[in-house]
């Protein structure tokens, strides 16, 4: 009795420290005002729609002083041109020639800019000047309209050109 | 001249241009023939300091005033504070551990002020019971310590320029250091959440205003991730992600989140901006290598270095940090002859996984122009490939996870230059 006491008190000790249970669980409303990620497939795309008209206007009045007309850079980042470049001897590596996917575009823009600001503009913005700058050099037309339908679908010129080094071991 | 003890006769030179046996570090002998420096001191007579008490206690210590020019370098880039990196001067340091307050810096936009009773970790997405952990609760799982390195997939990029940089080691491989981690295992975190079956990543993400993301693989997570939470056996540092960041032996350092608030498990990376914009490597016909997480093989003779003066021939220790994130180091060969002969440096013990390496050779300078560099080997056999063999595989420009050989010219009149093999 005594001795099957102390196996049991054993095994009890063993199971604690290895699992302490000590999260809180989360809520479904917390998580969706938690989680910033867009996935390449959408998910995670918020409510809302921007056209590149409206984008153009969030520009001007928010990133131009940064990035320069029409994403052209300086002081800041370039964000636009390049596209065709990277093969040749001077490639030129921005958001429009180099990333793969418009999602990633939207998420950077939603998480981190404008620099002095990050997260202060409402997701409708985001969609607009996300259309704005890949409708600089034609990767959506210049009357597109993105939402969280059609942002995922947007085919950008390096869609495929990341070749994946990780290589897992299972 | 007097017959010197220790370390005479040719046998002790095993490879060209006076590199010597590198067990003569251990014995006494070498240091013998070190040439005397600066100019004797009025030992004899007591110094002021000893003629009047000293100063009294302090909270927290600080270096001497004599140290203060030992600091980190960084330049931030005009209307971008907060956006850049500071290095760690690994020329002016010793050992392998990095003060908390040398400790390289890497900013995407600044860094937060976190009230630690204000942070939680939320652990979400294909988990059987979403989680939340405060720092309090955090602080009660068991803990594990362990020594690593992290290092900036951008570091020693200077490397990939057509002219070698004139700076230091520092300058070139300082976004490099390495302390003591303390922190709860990651997979006891993700084990209590409960991970998905198809779960293949974890996206993670920091609290500070650019909300850092980056993908890392389940695989890794559940291997030996921690969340640290202590540095040097103090809190985490706010400029190293305090309360707490993602530690990731081996890794990239970006992928080491700092200020960490989020981990969401995923059935695929997300190619955050971090993860393509910058990171990836261009390849010659256009293509780019994504997800090269594994910080290479690697090593930098910090001593002599650009900016140290040789004073004339003689014996000098030759001094360095070798690296791997597969690992551990198992090798480095120094070469003072441009690369022609190569002699194996004393490791210093114990050599630790994913940590720093020391490594030490002594070296009888005779005063001629010489090219020395340092060549590792970890214990998975890779070895640093020629800067020339590293820069072919890569398109122009290309300088993220530079891991090839490095070398220092000494002149004759004993300055030091950066020169390429
Ligand atoms: C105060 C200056 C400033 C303003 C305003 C600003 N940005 Fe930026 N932006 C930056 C800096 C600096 C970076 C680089 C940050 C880094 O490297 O971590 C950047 C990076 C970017 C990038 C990624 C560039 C790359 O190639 O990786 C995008 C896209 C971007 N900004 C879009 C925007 C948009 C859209 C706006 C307006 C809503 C904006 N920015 C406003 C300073 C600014």
């Amino acid at each position: 009795m005594y001795i099957c006491r102390i196996l049991l008190l054993c095994l009890a000790l063993n199971v604690s420290a290895a699992a302490q249970n000590l999260g809180r669980a989360l809520a479904p409303d917390e998580i969706a005002k938690l989680d910033l990620t867009i996935s390449p497939d959408g998910t995670g795309l918020p409510p809302g729609s921007g056209s590149v008209a409206a984008g153009a206007e969030v520009y001007s009045k928010k990133c131009q002083g940064c990035h320069g007309a029409d994403g052209a850079g300086k002081p800041q980042d370039r964000l636009t041109g390049g596209i065709g470049t990277l093969a040749s001897d001077k490639p030129i590596k921005t958001a429009v020639s180099f990333w793969p996917r418009a999602t990633t575009v939207f998420d950077y823009i939603r998480r981190a800019m404008p620099l002095q600001a990050p997260q202060s503009l409402k997701d409708d913005d985001v969609y607009a000047v996300t259309a704005y700058l890949l409708s600089i050099d034609g990767v959506v037309p210049k009357d597109a309209v993105l939402d969280a339908k059609s942002l995922p679908k947007v085919k950008m010129p390096n869609r495929d050109g990341f070749v994946n080094y990780w290589k897992p071991k299972k | 001249m007097k017959k010197r003890e220790g370390f005479v006769g040719s046998d002790v030179f095993v490879a060209g241009n006076g590199l010597m046996d590198r067990r003569l570090l251990l014995g006494g002998g070498v240091a013998a023939g070190i040439a005397a420096g600066a100019a004797g001191l009025a030992l004899g007579q007591s110094p002021d300091w000893m003629k009047t008490p000293g100063r009294g206690f302090s909270g927290y210590g600080m270096p001497s005033k004599w140290q203060e020019k030992v600091q980190r370098p960084f330049s931030p880039a005009p209307g971008r504070p907060g956006t850049g990196s500071s290095r760690t001067p690994l020329h002016l340091l010793e050992g392998t551990i990095t003060p908390n307050g040398l400790h390289f810096e890497r900013h995407h936009n600044g860094i937060p002020d976190i009230d630690p009773a204000r942070h939680e970790l939320a652990i979400h997405g294909m988990v059987k019971r979403p989680l939340a952990f405060s720092m309090e609760n955090l602080m009660r799982y068991p803990m594990e310590t362990h020594i690593r390195f992290i290092e900036c997939p951008g570091n020693s990029g200077g490397y990939a320029s057509v002219q070698p940089a004139q700076t230091t080691a520092g300058g070139i491989n300082g976004l490099l250091s390495c302390s003591e981690w303390t922190g709860v295992r990651l997979s006891t975190l993700l084990d209590e959440a409960g991970v998905q079956p198809g779960a293949k990543w974890v996206v993670a993400e920091g609290a500070d205003a650019a909300a850092m993301s980056r993908s890392v693989p389940l695989e890794k997570c559940l291997d030996d991730a921690v969340i640290a939470l202590y540095q040097n056996g103090e809190a985490i540092r706010p400029e190293q992600g305090y309360p707490m960041r993602l530690l990731l032996p081996g890794f990239e350092g970006n992928m080491c989140v700092k200020w960490l608030r989020r981990l969401k498990v995923t059935d695929a990376p997300v190619d955050a901006r971090d993860e393509t914009s910058h990171y990836t490597e261009l390849m010659p016909g256009g293509k780019a290598r994504q997800y090269m997480f594994l910080q290479a093989v690697k090593s930098a003779i910090v001593k002599p270095s650009f900016g140290m003066a040789m004073r004339g021939p003689g014996l000098y220790e030759i001094s360095g940090l070798a690296w791997t994130g597969a690992g551990k180091v198992s090798k480095v060969e120094i070469t003072a002859d441009g690369g022609r002969t190569w002699a194996p440096a004393a490791l210093g013990e114990p050599v630790l996984s994913k940590a720093l390496t020391r490594f030490r050779l002594a070296w009888k300078w005779d005063g001629r122009p010489s090219v020395l560099a340092s060549r590792a080997t970890d214990e998975t056999g890779e070895t640093q490939p020629t800067r020339a063999a590293w820069v072919a595989q890569y398109a122009t420009g290309q300088f993220y996870h530079f891991n090839g050989i490095q070398s220092w010219a000494v002149a004759a009149d004993g300055t030091v230059s950066n020169v390429y093999l």
